[in-house]
């Protein structure tokens, strides 16, 4: 299930990013793959991935006998929706309020009048 | 090996957990009524059995900046109400869409505990790179979108009633 605390749990550790930085570039890959691009033990890396699985930032598939790792966007994704997008609307409003302000030709900020 | 991953390189798997029962989440993917409510706002129309034809007809505000009506054609390969979908997906906004031809889609709603389902869209894009940037990509308010903007819309339309950005 989509859990905030454990997606941003997972994000808060520069190797589980590195490896979602690999499979954003190359999907599909397996443990032997990823492991050759960190300077990390077999089972360091297995620890990181189960995280980001339990996360459902990565899920994985099987191919005969290779287990293939795939980067699934979508719980980042509900956090921009959910995080992201909330304050940032807020400062474009803002922005947004300071130009009519200006164009109007007033300094103080734009009111509303009944 | 090497072929495997090669091959692997080309699916995009998306997954979601959404509260809904499958009929619900069904009808949100295959009811034309219910495609036009999230994502692109696009009137998606399947005939729902193998063979079947798949069309996605651009909006008002799609025909107005030239894309032709039909934006997304494909066939039904598989339909099982209301747990798996496959169906054939090529894109028709530009000749060099058209020309990567047929891609594959599947859908499958698996019911969880707690009135969840988890749905999982599974995209193989071989053959079709310049789709796969498309629907790997983020949602950039001129229409671009890929299936993480639009899972996160509909789930937020099936749970809420409303979609994100209305």
């Amino acid at each position: 299930m989509f859990n905030e605390d454990q997606v941003f749990k997972a994000l808060a550790d520069t190797s589980r990013r590195f490896l979602l930085d690999l499979l954003f570039r190359r999907d599909g890959q397996t443990l032997t793959a990823l492991e050759s691009e960190l300077a990390m033990s077999r089972f360091g890396v297995m620890k990181h991935l189960r995280v980001l699985e339990e996360a459902g930032l990565v899920v994985t598939r099987r191919e005969g006998r290779e287990k293939l790792h795939f980067l699934n966007a979508v719980p980042i994704r509900l956090i921009h929706d959910r995080w992201i997008d909330k304050y940032t609307e807020r400062q474009v409003a803002a922005l947004v309020d300071l130009k009519s302000s200006l164009e109007s030709k007033k300094c103080s900020p734009s009111r509303k009048k009944p | 090996m090497q072929s495997l991953e090669k091959e692997a390189m080309t699916l995009q798997i998306h997954e979601i957990y959404i509260k809904a029962t499958p009929e619900v989440i069904w009808d949100a993917l295959t009811a034309p009524e219910w495609t036009v409510k999230y994502g692109h706002r696009a009137l998606h129309e399947f005939q729902l059995s193998p063979g079947g034809k798949y069309r996605v007809k651009a909006n008002q505000q799609m025909r107005s900046i030239g894309l032709p009506e039909v934006i997304i054609d494909g066939e039904v390969i598989e339909a099982h109400p209301p747990r798996r979908l496959v169906h054939t997906f090529r894109f028709l906004f530009s000749a060099a869409n058209q020309a990567e031809g047929f891609t594959r889609v599947t859908w499958e709603i698996e019911p969880q505990q707690s009135g969840f389902c988890r749905l999982t869209v599974t995209h193989d894009l071989a053959g079709a790179p310049i789709m796969a940037s498309s629907t790997a990509g983020k949602y950039n308010g001129q229409g671009g979108g890929g299936w993480a903007w639009i899972l996160s819309d509909l789930k937020t339309l099936l749970e809420t009633g409303k979609p994100l950005a209305d």
